[in-house]
């Protein structure tokens, strides 16, 4: 373009963004020529050299001679049309050494970035054990600890093999997951059988009557609900969600309204497939467990973000998680790598006889809900989640509204009504991260910090900042950006 | 006596720097108040309040979001009173509505505010210099032209922000660039100038503020007035912006004269820049301070010497006139009213103290001095704008202050014949400088009197009619404090290098570029 022809433009009439001293707004509006004056304030909290990073990386689709502007809008347009796209379905439940790849032998995937054992937090050592003890790789506690110490136990994080997993995240090979399928793009993904509250593994108890459960699962529930599906046909997991966001849940650490219409959905398949004994029991679970849909949510979830992972040049946020010491970020546009925070204590409610002190750091794959722009950027959906951190219905539609600002787009699929069915902020953008520090939001359970003694509250965390700077410089590095001045 | 410190902090509210240093002058105005600092609490700025013994105020874990408010009080009852002043011009700042519940918050970021206004096409920008670069680049990359008025960016980044606008066709103004006029919409510190014919493109920001205000107070008119900042025609640089304007006010049919402003640029740019002139369709007046007529002569241009010279050239031509006016000279009321000044100086005085606060109008004064009265005389000519004197405080153009405090001083000096200023108006500047002002000026002839001398004040003010000062009032109430009033810049040293001559006729007078000064 010459000069003259675009700047030509400029001359017929000024329409401005006023970008720092606010009086500068006031003669152009004056002259009656439209300006926008900014709330401005230095980004990234005044790092200069981050700042730039964003700026560097900034979409540019009109550069002549630079592509990479063009290359990063056309990848991140690329990555959401894929999350927006996706179209998950409940296909099956199966024992996970059967439906998830690369898990065989005595191995255990968990939640999070890699870890290894001496580095593990006690509910994630606790739920390690009671895997063990249910595999039966181990008679007593104290062996089971034997046997991953001798390093007879291989891990690996859940989201290395398509799963993912709330709280601890344990996988071990007899249990049974739920096998969602991405319609759009045929991927797959699979996650555990909720357990409901209190006791359970995942907050890191393995004593006997959460085996129990766990055994129940694999004898009884998996093989039941596989049945079922086989009868009703596969279950779109999306269009449960979006009715269930305008019922009062979140699709993160509210679902009884989503475990209700599955539960309905998949009741009269249920009760003419299997013994009337087990159909009870299993209606009995059912009704007994909120969160039983969690588990669905979040492959769910991650069925849509791994369908949009491995973009080049995309700066779209695929994966955040946490293994209760590393809060851990993937970018669709750096690959398998890890960008990892210290994690901290979620701010919340306690349930009596526990506060903050006896609290893990925060835990799980389950921020796979906020990163596909459900869980905590749905918060508007569900403001009885806000009460956790004493908050308001209209501090509910705050978070969500805040969540906008480092999105990219919203999941018209999913219209809350608080914002007159505007959609769910969906697609975060790690650039808007960096620059607004605005950290996400991300609803999630309180462990105890002590293996085996389970939940002990609920509350709101926010992602740390720092992984999603070093994620965006490493992005600019593959790009052949220079980072900084 | 002791000082009690008190503060107050408001968690992430981030305020410029000189909207917070506005509210602390104002509060150190209130009784019993000793010291007031607001800043936002970085280490560095947490390191000044310390070091001005208010290291308390800011309370622990004070962050670099968060602003602190600090007063030193004589009592605890000023304290109180200043930080609720500070509170309540806090919230006037912040828009008044803060409170109420907006729907949407206000957009923070340059592509929150294009998703505000999709068709904008610029971007004003003024933050500190250390974020500006960045925000500059998202602006371009948005494809908005980038007024740039923050200082202290760095000549690589300059490089940088103009070859990425060069790619995509943009201007950056700037950085630096203390004004424009866009079709007549003003940027910056710019003055309510009439529209009509004339076009401007000025690496000076007072430089373009005195030419465009003369060319209305001249009866005509500008098209548009692109500033470029101070370092455009640096060699590094090139004249990017210089050179893209030149272009781009060629091919704007409501442009018919062009005028170029700039201290005296390095060879290699003069030659690009007179290239770009060379056989162009419309007149061009080229005023680079202090340098040589025959070369812009021999573009085919019109030099000028003076930036009341390049608007009356200018102002010619656009009117099909003789674009050569003649040397200037001073009207015989203003010559009488000069040398009636002249004759109340006591034996002794003799030296002109220019204090400024357009870095511009002050080098045109000091080159007209110089002309007038050559190197001996013991003139000394102050910008006071420069980033020496404005470090930590806001420029005089708003903050009448440090030239204040200076006018005082220089009265105590007994070699001081002249004090000679600049007022300058516009969207921006102080509200009411001749008010302002008058205080010291009272103050400084106090001074003298009681040594039994007499200052002469002589200033001129850069503004027109329709600047929310308004000219006629300025110069009113200038004239009122007993200011002698010349009608430029250029015929305020003038008339200041004749009282300090005493009256003597003066030398015959090397006339600047063009021959074009008389005494």
């Amino acid at each position: 373009m010459s000069p003259t022809a675009a700047a030509a433009g400029l001359l017929d009439g000024v329409r401005a963004i006023n970008v720092g001293l606010a009086g500068f707004a006031d003669p152009i509006r004056e002259h009656g020529a439209p300006v926008v004056a900014l709330d401005w304030r230095p980004p990234a909290a005044g790092d200069r050299e981050a700042g730039l990073l964003v700026a560097r990386l900034e979409d540019d689709p009109a550069d002549p001679d630079e592509p990479l502007g063009a290359t990063i809008r056309d990848a991140n347009a690329l990555a959401l049309e894929r999350i927006l796209a996706a179209r998950p379905v409940l296909l099956d439940v199966r024992p996970a050494a059967e439906a998830i790849p690369g898990l065989d032998g005595r191995m255990l995937l968990h939640s999070g970035p890699p870890i290894d054992w001496p580095r593990m937090c006690g509910p994630v050592q606790g739920a390690v054990i009671g895997a063990i003890l249910f595999e039966g790789w181990a008679s007593t506690p104290a062996k089971a600890r034997a046997l991953v110490e001798d390093g007879s136990v291989a891990f690996a994080p859940c989201h290395h093999h398509g799963a993912v997993g709330p709280m601890a995240g344990v996988v071990s090979p007899s249990m049974p997951v739920v096998v969602v399928e991405n319609a759009d793009r045929g991927n797959r993904a699979w996650a555990t059988l909720n357990e409901g509250l209190g006791r359970v593994l995942r907050f890191g108890a393995y004593d006997e009557p959460v085996i129990e459960r766990l055994r129940w699962f694999a004898a009884t529930l998996g093989p039941a609900l596989s049945a079922t599906l086989a009868a009703s046909g596969p279950v779109d997991l999306k269009a449960i969600t979006a009715q269930a966001l305008q019922m009062g849940d979140e699709g993160h650490n509210r679902n009884v309204a989503a475990t209700s219409l599955l539960t309905r959905a998949i009741a009269p398949d249920l009760v003419r497939t299997v013994d009337a004994a087990t159909a009870q029991t299993v209606l009995a679970f059912l009704r007994g467990n909120d969160h039983f849909f969690l588990n669905l949510s979040m492959a769910a979830c991650k069925s849509a973000l791994d369908a949009a992972h491995g973009i080049e040049g995309s700066t779209v946020v695929t994966a955040m998680s946490r293994n209760g010491v590393d809060f851990g970020i993937r970018l669709s546009g750096t690959g398998d790598t890890w960008f990892t925070s210290p994690v901290g204590v979620p701010d919340g409610l306690y349930f009596p006889g526990f506060g903050p002190d006896d609290a893990n750091p925060d835990l799980g794959d389950s921020a796979i809900t906020e990163t596909a722009g459900i869980g905590g950027f749905a918060m508007a959906a569900a403001p009885a989640i806000v009460r956790f951190v004493g908050g308001t219905p209209a501090d509910a539609i705050a978070f969500t509204r805040l969540m906008e600002r480092i999105t990219l787009a919203r999941n018209s699929a999913y219209g809350l009504p608080s914002l007159g069915f505007s959609g769910t902020p969906t697609g975060i953008d790690a650039r808007r991260v960096v620059e607004t520090g605005i950290a996400p939001v991300i609803n999630t359970g309180i462990a105890h910090r002590e293996a085996g003694v389970g939940q002990i509250g609920a509350g709101i965390a926010r992602a740390p900042l720092a992984c999603f700077e070093a994620a965006l410089r490493d992005l600019a590095s593959r790009l052949h950006v220079e980072a900084a001045a | 006596m002791t000082e009690t410190i008190r503060g107050a902090v408001y968690r992430n509210s981030y305020r410029d720097s000189v909207e917070l240093m506005g509210i602390a002058a104002e509060l150190e105005r209130l009784p019993g108040i000793v010291r007031a600092g607001l800043v936002m609490a970085t280490p560095a700025n947490l390191a000044v309040l310390a070091g001005a013994g208010m290291g308390e105020a800011a309370a622990d874990g004070a962050g670099p979001n968060d602003l602190v408010v600090a007063v030193a009080a004589a009592d605890e009852d000023a304290a109180t009173t200043a930080l609720g002043r500070a509170g309540a011009l806090l919230a006037a700042g912040a828009g008044g509505d803060a409170g109420a519940s907006a729907d949407k918050p206000a957009a923070q970021t340059i592509g929150e505010g294009v998703a505000e206004l999709p068709d904008a096409n610029l971007a004003l920008v003024s933050t500190p210099g250390t974020y500006a670069t960045a925000e500059a680049i998202k602006a371009l990359k948005h494809g908005l032209h980038v007024f740039l008025f923050s200082d202290n960016v760095s000549v690589e980044d300059e490089i940088e922000l103009k070859t990425l606008a060069g790619r995509k066709g943009l201007l950056v103004m700037g950085p630096d660039c203390g004004t424009a006029i866009v079709g007549g919409v003003p940027l910056g510190f710019a003055n309510a100038v009439r529209r009509g014919p004339i076009g401007l493109a000025a690496a000076s920001g007072t430089g373009l503020q005195q030419v465009s205000s003369l060319i209305d107070r001249f009866g005509s008119g500008v098209s548009h007035a692109i500033g470029t900042g101070g370092r455009d025609l640096d060699e590094r640089v090139g004249g990017r912006t210089m050179l893209a304007a030149i272009e781009l006010l060629l091919a704007d049919p409501g442009t018919t004269v062009l005028v170029l402003i700039s201290k005296p640029p390095s060879e290699s740019v003069v030659r690009a820049i007179l290239d770009a002139v060379r056989g162009a369709s419309r007149p061009v007046v080229v005023n680079f301070l202090g340098g040589d007529p025959d070369i812009v002569r021999a573009a085919g241009a019109h030099p000028a010497a003076t930036f009341e010279e390049a608007a009356l050239i200018a102002t010619a031509l656009a009117a099909g006139g003789d674009p050569n006016p003649g040397p200037l000279s001073l009207d015989p009321a203003l010559a009488a009213t000069a040398e009636g000044a002249a004759a109340r100086l006591a034996p002794g005085q003799s030296a002109v103290r220019g204090l400024f606060s357009g870095g511009s109008l002050a080098g045109e004064a000091k080159i007209i001095l110089e002309s007038l009265r050559g190197p001996a005389a013991h003139d000394v000519v102050l910008d006071l704008g420069d980033d020496e004197y404005t470090v930590g405080r806001p420029h005089p153009m708003i903050d009448p202050r440090l030239r204040n405090e200076q006018i005082v001083a220089a009265a105590g000096d007994p070699d001081v014949a002249v004090i000679l200023l600049d007022v300058v108006l516009g969207y921006g500047s102080n509200p009411d400088p001749a008010a302002a002002l008058a205080p010291a000026i009272r103050e400084a002839q106090e001074v003298a009197a009681a040594a039994g001398r007499s200052i002469a004040f002589v200033a001129s003010v850069c503004g027109t009619a329709t600047d929310p000062q308004g000219l006629d009032r300025q110069e009113a109430a200038l004239a009122g404090a007993g200011v002698i009033l010349a009608p430029s810049n250029a015929r305020a040293a003038m008339v200041a290098a004749r009282i300090a001559e005493h009256g003597v006729a003066a030398q015959s007078l090397v006339a600047g570029a063009s021959g074009a000064l008389e005494p």
